[in-house]
């Protein structure tokens, strides 16, 4: 059904967050600020080795220790579910989930092996620095390289993850028959998460066996269905109640151990226990997966491409098959007749990676987008003109439709806001001082999904409006986006709505990721606003003598407190009337938002970038700075530019880390990660980060969500690092393939 | 279920309560908190930040690192910007400690730092907003920042995984031209 059409006052316009007062006074409370009575602390005791058994846990120190209570371990953890996918979660890629104090093997190396629980934070982490374990080591790869040949193509597809498309043409034959080729091998390094706020749960006891779960998570009904799963509970038992998020960016995806080992202190003590991981603890789960990647593109001397080869090999762990999309991308972006494109799995000894913002894109798009330029330079061919003559309107990977797509307007707008016209293609033709100045640019797309949610609207006969879902806030705006949506659908102000998110008693909500929650959960309060609407319009023509007897609901509109005939509104009843009149003093509805099963037949929807970047190269010491960004997006409906754009800017600051420093370093003989800390682990910080502009451009799409919606969680990060390659390519000549760009390749 | 696993299998003590929460010798020293005098006992390795989040329920001011790497702590210790994670609490007797809570005035009144931070859209998911907020007044207040550039290099102790730094600097510009440009 179509928007009721009403003043959009709110929707569309720039708007202060409304939970920014909680957040600037610091009353916004995340997952281990909540506190219990006689709340217990939980700390963690990690593996030293990467594969093996544990042999022995000497506990008897940490037990002895002053408020120690408990050392949880393998030996003696209580009873959980058996069955493997039992632990399995809404967005688990095939395979068996790691079970925390499961048995005595060791997987990877900073697994939990053991949990202090103590009457104090401080009595745990001296507790656990008291438990000792050892091992018997067995020999372990975490070398991607070394397992190269053993490459395989996962015999089981992660749902949601379109595998890469069977081959059209003849990929390799029109490669050696043409006239213009490049071809290159590129590296994508291991990346943590890294949320400021660590990962955490607060588990509240609160007697009768039913439990308070307060989780770091970007899904609370994915937690609550893990915890019930895994301990049998009754999901009634189980409240899991997360109203801050303090980043999430995939980490929140899946359940982390903390979660599993709090809930399980706490069953077995029967009171409250926090278990918080440290920043390094935030180095032995979720990470981005370090990469390789070949791409060979074949063209017309005038750049049209005749052949696209892709293949990527990205590490995993033993236990299960993570997938994310890393080649689809240059087939989805041109037209190309000649396409092979796959991507294999290669097991490590590591934990099992997972998705880290965009997963798959920057990693694909930093190869694809690299090539591209190098055809670029190969041919002589603007970067620009050469992605307008390979432009494609199909998704050719599906062989449907766009639902939209103006990435043409974004090139055109983003060159002309950045002065790409102005640029000398020669490398090295740019310089002040000591810095050599190179301009590169890239292109980004993202799938846009909308995903089954629900949503509830409660108005109230004093005008006050409640939305309520079940999905979070992560930094994304949400609770903002929905109060707005909420606010125009009865004429209110901001002031009057209440958003209410992060609680599993709200209405259904997948977990919180992949750029659909504002299509999504915007849609589902769209749908119960509108079912409020047309039960309080009822009421409304009830009224004896009712102004609006025999209007129509769609020649009325809901502003300031009342519902007025649109055409002429000194004709209208107030809220309160309405209500009266239909004895009510409340009025609820819930919907649920669908995908058009018939649109998705047909279309796909992708938000689309293209991302101009000017860098300085330091050409003795190989410092690249980033000095100027314009990202140029399509995607769809904004809601509120304000937010928006704060979201699209912290995806290219991603990208600047992802391109320039973020790597987490593994030592293969350990088989553990080294800078397991942020001294060692750089993101950028206020220095790195210059002048970013965001433009929006228009685009019309109703297709891809009823209230036309894309999503804009990834599509700042997605082109970045290409970007930033590319630019670096301009300003020094060297075409650097192995990410990040850090000064000794730079120099090397 | 049994009653403690946990405890059977490992052959530990008894998990009875062990008396005041971690019975350490603990020392006694008056913090001014947020403009309010307090008598306190802090074990000797209580870190600031520790004693503020989990015996103060000063939640305000956040834990990113522990480590003096990220800033998400950062308090006004006596007017100047700290780390609360790399002080501990009984090093600073007869100390006055400012956190974000305190900010704000008594009628919760916002102060400028955090009416701009709302505006410029400064933060996204709020965890590191307190550090940068403290930092932010501070670095007012030394007088030492003018230019952007300063800006970014003098806040570049508080990190922000969101990216927000740009509405930041905005943030901060705004304030420092009210003021006229120089600290108060
Ligand atoms: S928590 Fe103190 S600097 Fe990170
Ligand atoms: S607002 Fe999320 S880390 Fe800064």
């Amino acid at each position: 059904m179509p928007p009721i059409p009403n003043a959009e006052t709110h929707v569309g316009s720039p708007r202060s967050r409304v939970d920014g007062r909680a957040k600037v006074t610091g009353g916004a409370r995340y997952s281990a600020e909540f506190t219990a009575p006689d709340l217990a602390h939980g700390y963690v005791v990690n593996s030293t080795v990467a594969k093996g058994r544990i042999t022995g846990i000497d506990t008897a120190a940490a037990l002895a220790a002053p408020g120690v209570l408990a050392v949880f371990t393998h030996e003696n953890r209580p009873r959980t579910a058996w069955f493997s996918y039992k632990y399995q979660d809404e967005v688990a890629p095939p395979g068996t989930p790691f079970r925390p104090l499961y048995d005595d093997k060791v997987v990877y190396s900073g697994q939990p092996v053991a949990l202090v629980v103590a009457e104090s934070f401080d009595a745990a982490r001296h507790g656990a620095s008291l438990v000792r374990v050892s091992y018997q080591a067995e020999a372990h790869e975490t070398d991607l390289t070394s397992r190269m040949g053993e490459a395989y193509e996962p015999p089981k597809k992660r749902s949601g993850i379109s595998p890469p498309p069977k081959p059209r043409g003849d990929a390799p034959g029109a490669y050696a028959d043409s006239p213009v080729k490049v071809s290159g091998g590129y590296w994508a390094a291991y990346e943590h998460h890294n949320p400021m706020e660590p990962h955490a749960t607060t588990v509240v006891w609160e007697g009768g066996g039913k439990l308070l779960v307060h989780d770091k998570n970007q899904g609370v009904l994915n937690a609550q269905s893990y915890v019930s799963s895994v301990f049998g509970l009754g999901k009634d038992d189980v409240r899991v109640v997360t109203p801050f998020v303090g980043g999430g960016f995939g980490s929140g995806l899946r359940p982390q151990y903390q979660l599993f080992l709090a809930v399980m202190a706490a069953l077995e003590l029967r009171r409250s226990v926090r278990v918080v991981l440290t920043r390094d603890q935030m180095f032995t789960h979720v990470y981005r997966p370090n990469t390789f990647q070949t791409v060979k593109l074949g063209a017309n001397p005038d750049g049209t491409l005749r052949s696209i080869q892709h293949h990527s090999v990205t590490g995993t762990s033993q236990f299960e098959d993570y997938q994310e999309v890393v080649v689809n991308w240059t087939g989805t972006l041109y037209h190309c007749d000649n396409v092979e494109l796959t991507q294999k799995l290669a097991k490590l000894d590591t934990y099992t990676p997972g998705d880290m913002r965009a997963p798959g894109a920057p990693t694909g798009l930093f190869a694809a987008e690299s090539a591209m330029d190098e055809l670029a330079y190969a041919t002589g061919v603007d970067p620009i003109e050469l992605r307008l003559k390979n432009y494609t309107e199909h998704d050719e990977n599906e062989g449907k439709q766009f639902s939209s797509k103006e990435l043409r307007a974004c090139y055109e707008v983003g060159a002309e806001r950045f002065g790409w016209s102005e640029r000398n293609p020669e490398p090295r033709s740019m310089r002040e001082g000591r810095e050599l100045i190179g301009w590169g640019m890239a292109s980004g797309a993202w799938e846009a999904q909308m995903m089954k949610t629900s949503a509830r609207a409660v108005l109230t006969a004093d005008g006050k409006l409640e939305v309520a879902c079940a999905t979070a806030d992560i930094g994304t705006g949400t609770y903002t986006i929905l109060t707005q949506i909420g606010a125009d659908a009865f004429g209110l102000r901001m002031e009057d709505v209440t958003t209410r998110l992060g609680d599993t008693t709200l209405p259904y909500s997948p977990v919180e990721g992949g750029s659909w929650t504002a299509a999504s959960a915007g849609t589902a309060v769209q749908l119960a606003c509108e079912a409020v609407r047309e039960k309080l319009f009822k009421h409304a023509q009830k009224a004896s003598g009712s102004p609006l007897a025999g209007a129509k609901l769609d020649a009325v509109s809901f502003a300031g407190g009342r519902i007025e005939v649109t055409a002429d509104p000194d004709r209208f009843v107030t809220i309160a009337d309405a209500m009266r009149a239909g004895g009510v003093d409340r009025l609820e509805a819930e919907e649920t938002a669908n995908p058009s099963k018939i649109d998705q037949l047909r279309y796909t929807g992708y938000t689309h970038s293209a991302i101009f970047v000017e860098v300085r190269v330091d050409e003795e010491l190989g410092v690249v700075r980033v000095t100027r960004v314009v990202d140029a997006v399509a995607a769809g409906k904004i809601l509120n530019p304000k937010t928006a754009r704060s979201q699209v800017v912290g995806g290219i600051v991603w990208g600047i880390g992802m391109a320039l420093e973020e790597e987490t370093l593994p030592d293969h003989n350990l088989g553990r990660f080294m800078n397991h800390n942020l001294a060692e682990y750089h993101v950028p910080v206020a220095a790195d980060v210059q002048g970013i502009e965001v433009i929006f451009v228009d685009e019309h799409d109703t297709k891809v969500s009823p209230i036309g919606v894309k999503g804009l969680g990834e599509i700042g990060i997605v082109g970045t690092a290409a970007a930033i390659a590319n630019a670096i390519y301009h300003a020094t000549g060297k075409r650097i393939r192995d990410m990040p760009i850090t000064i000794d390749k730079v120099l090397g | 279920m049994p009653d403690n696993p946990a405890r059977a299998a490992t052959g530990g003590p008894a998990p009875a309560r062990l008396g005041p929460a971690t019975s350490p010798q603990t020392v006694a020293i008056e913090l001014t908190i947020n403009g309010r005098p307090r008598r306190l006992a802090v074990a000797p390795w209580t870190t600031l930040l520790d004693l503020l989040r989990e015996e103060l329920d000063l939640t305000g001011t956040k834990k990113g690192c522990d480590h003096g790497q990220c800033g998400s702590c950062t308090v006004l210790l006596d007017g100047q910007r700290i780390n609360a994670c790399l002080v501990l609490a009984v090093m600073k007797d007869g100390s006055a400690v400012t956190t974000v809570e305190g900010l704000s005035g008594p009628d919760g009144a916002l102060h400028p730092m955090q009416e701009a931070f709302i505006e410029h859209d400064a933060f996204q998911c709020g965890y590191c907003t307190p550090g940068q907020i403290c930092s932010a007044v501070a670095l007012v207040e030394e007088g030492r920042a003018r230019a952007p550039d300063e800006i970014r290099e003098l806040m570049s102790g508080n990190i922000c995984r969101c990216g927000a730094y740009p509405n930041i600097v905005a943030a901060i510009q705004q304030v420092l031209a009210s003021n006229g440009g120089a600290g108060r």
